[in-house]
């Protein structure tokens, strides 16, 4: 129960210090921060489009069972296998089984965060396949056995050299400090991977109901190619990602790219509605839609935190988080880092393992400004804080606020306090901060303010 | 038997008893309700970004997008000069060998150019079609708001041929030329009447990446170069 709390603090402890990290971090964000005021200056009005981003996605949630019947009907019109996981064992047992059905040696992947999500990764490997993330970012990371830093920016927190290192090491290129020449490196390593896979796995950033379509969003073409290559495809997605209309997405594709990335519109934009058609001249003889629950249902019955099955993994509310920006992506420990992960983790995964990421919030409000979907996310932080006090609350604070109570009812009591307090305040400043002292997870990092030598009630009696 | 389906279906009914509150109307914060509630509104078109009312507006703003993403707008006067700029391409580029597909734009430029070509509409060899040095291509429409080509699997050869070789070349007239998403996603509409192909594409500039420290490189998986030449 612990574990995540101390995990996150002692993490949070080092890398707040780690000012190589933070140079990191601070350089990327400020390019995307520059880059993204200049979209949103291009807007007619970009306050009003996220009012009509929030409205279609208040639709498409509040009936969500009506799309996604829809979604589903129109996918299987055209010869879509469309499979449906409550749990993540067994969206995993689904793909698995349709890699196994197909005798499939390789597998291509392009970046899905619901792949993540279930592990999915692991449990290929396990079952004996090779699995190569194609996005260059998802490939650094890949090689590096470890998590993406970031739901968009995946490999932010390393430099060219930590990249050619890698690469130096895992595929025996020679080091290089430009960063086109290392996506040179990484390009030929996964052409060869794409035109041998059976099998392309792909995320997916919309589905849209209306023309039964998934829709995805990506920079580099490795989607496209993971989408064209291989005879088999497999797309996960949530089941909040719906849309109603595929006219949706005249709104939504710059939403995404300019909160996202800074861009007007990101490099491919491509809506795939089945496998290859009848007259159609090449792509997958079969394609398999995974819809994925993993506890969103129970997300939708909280009304009043379900905006946040709005979220579409723009990423905008952790580049402009003061927590993200400190702590850094792997701090979480979480899928989903930053605001909308300190929001959301608590209903996919537990409220008592994951309410102090509702905690590590200063409040500041900045993410729900940002969001292009106007997810209320500051305010979701603090119903998960008062959410996890009522469901198990703190003995110590009930017994705090009992004697703040008591003595404050006193006023005797309360001068005998106050004088006390004077007192001892030299005494304490040579604790201050050690194991002697009962209040250093306070003042272990922050100075205690002093006393006053006069009160209030001093001066005006003495006036 | 409840399929997984039904379960699923059956707990979002559930879950959605109770209803949420509207976008903007959130309990907090003191007097929302005294402004009203404000209509849900119709069409988000005017608070996007311009696509241009005139042909002339359209074609500047392509211009300035195709500049911005790195993409080689060429808008010719003439069949003639289209064919001019798609030669002078080729020899800049040392083609040798080009991929295409069948189409009235297509075959009246690409024969021109007196190199090895090969056709996708027949099925093709991945490798083959890997070792192209272009992928000459028709589109469904360019994208003036954005500076996107519209492209689909039967307008554009396959899924394959506008991302395997390193240079897309998009041939296109210019009364293809839309102003923005919202007219291209009409245009899907009427062209293909909800029968649309499996796959549709916004192509919007070269493949591109920033994942090492956020600095723009071309040609991550996809094309390196994309040229559109327009007439």
């Amino acid at each position: 129960m612990k574990a995540f709390v101390e995990e996150f603090k002692e993490q949070a402890r080092v890398i707040t210090r780690d000012l190589r990290h933070r140079g990191l971090i601070q350089t990327a964000l400020r390019k995307y921060e520059v880059a993204r005021d200049r979209r949103k200056g291009a807007f007619g009005n970009w306050q009003m489009a996220r009012q009509a981003a929030a409205e279609i996605k208040y639709e498409a949630i509040n009936h969500l069972d009506t799309y996604l019947a829809e979604f589903a009907d129109k996918l299987m019109d055209r010869g879509t296998q469309v499979h449906w996981a409550t749990t993540p064992a067994q969206a995993r047992e689904i793909i698995l089984g349709i890699i196994k059905s197909k005798n499939a040696k390789s597998i291509i992947k392009s970046k899905a965060m619901t792949a993540e999500e279930i592990h999915l990764n692991d449990a290929m490997e396990k079952a004996g396949y090779e699995v190569v993330e194609s996005d260059l970012g998802e490939f650094i990371v890949q090689l590096r056995r470890e998590p993406p830093y970031h739901i968009v920016f995946p490999a932010m927190h390393l430099t060219r050299d930590d990249i050619s290192a890698l690469f130096e090491k895992e595929l025996g290129s020679a080091p290089t400090r430009e960063p086109e020449e290392l996506t040179m490196i990484a390009r030929r390593a996964l052409r060869k991977k794409y035109i041998t896979a059976d099998v392309g796995i792909t995320g997916a950033n919309f589905a849209i109901a209306e023309t039964g379509m998934i829709s995805i969003t990506e920079n580099e073409g490795n989607a496209r190619l993971t989408a064209a290559l291989p005879k088999t495809m497999i797309t996960l997605v949530g089941i909040e990602k719906v849309l109603p209309k595929l006219e949706d997405l005249a709104l939504f594709l710059p939403m995404l790219a300019t909160a996202g990335a800074g861009q007007t519109l990101t490099g491919y934009n491509t809506m795939y509605g089945g496998p290859r058609q009848k007259g159609e001249i090449d792509g997958p003889e079969e394609f398999h839609v995974v819809l994925l629950d993993n506890r969103r249902t129970e997300l939708l019955a909280d009304p009043e935190q379900r905006d946040a099955l709005h979220c579409i993994r723009c990423g905008a509310c952790l580049n402009v988080c003061p927590i993200f920006k400190n702590v850094g992506g792997h701090t979480y420990g979480t899928t989903y880092s930053g605001p909308i992960g300190s929001v959301i983790t608590p209903h996919l995964r537990g409220l008592q393992d994951w309410k102090h990421l509702s905690n590590a919030s200063s409040l500041c409000g900045a993410c729900t400004e940002t969001c292009p979907v106007k997810i209320d996310l500051h305010h979701h932080l603090l119903q998960n804080r008062r959410n996890a006090s009522e469901q198990e609350p703190s003995a110590l604070e009930r017994f705090a606020y009992k004697g703040f109570a008591f003595l404050i009812n006193r006023p005797g009591l309360y001068q005998f306090a106050k004088e006390m307090g004077r007192l001892l305040e030299p005494l304490h400043k040579m604790v201050k901060g050690s194991k002697l002292d009962p209040a250093r997870s306070w003042t272990s990092t922050r100075d205690l303010p002093s006393m006053p030598s006069q009160s209030f009630k001093e001066w005006w009696r003495n006036r | 038997m409840i399929t997984e389906r039904e379960k699923i279906l059956r707990r979002i009914r559930e879950a959605l008893t109770l209803s949420a509150p509207f976008p903007g109307e959130h309990g907090h914060g003191l007097g929302n309700k005294a402004h009203g509630t404000p209509a849900p509104i119709q069409s988000a078109k005017p608070w996007l970004p311009a696509g241009g009312e005139t042909v002339e507006s359209q074609i500047e703003k392509f211009r300035l997008a195709s500049t911005d993403l790195n993409s080689d707008f060429q808008l010719a006067a003439s069949e003639e000069e289209a064919h001019h700029i798609l030669a002078e391409t080729a020899e800049r580029e040392g083609w040798k060998k080009v991929a295409t597909h069948r189409g009235g734009l297509c075959d009246a430029a690409v024969p021109k150019l007196n190199l090895p070509v090969m056709p996708t509409d027949d099925g093709y060899d991945v490798l083959e079609m890997e070792a192209c040095d272009a992928g000459i291509t028709e589109c469904d429409a360019l994208v003036a708001q954005t500076g996107s080509v519209l492209i689909t699997n039967t307008s554009a050869g396959g899924r394959a041929l506008s991302i395997l070789p390193p240079h897309h070349v998009v041939l296109a007239r210019l009364d293809q030329l839309v102003g923005d998403l919202t007219d291209a996603f009409a245009l899907l509409k009427t062209k293909y009447h909800s029968r649309y192909p499996s796959m549709i594409s916004f192509v919007t500039g070269p493949s591109r990446t920033g994942d090492i420290e956020r600095i723009l490189v071309l040609g991550a998986h996809g094309p390196k170069k994309l040229t559109i030449i327009c007439y």
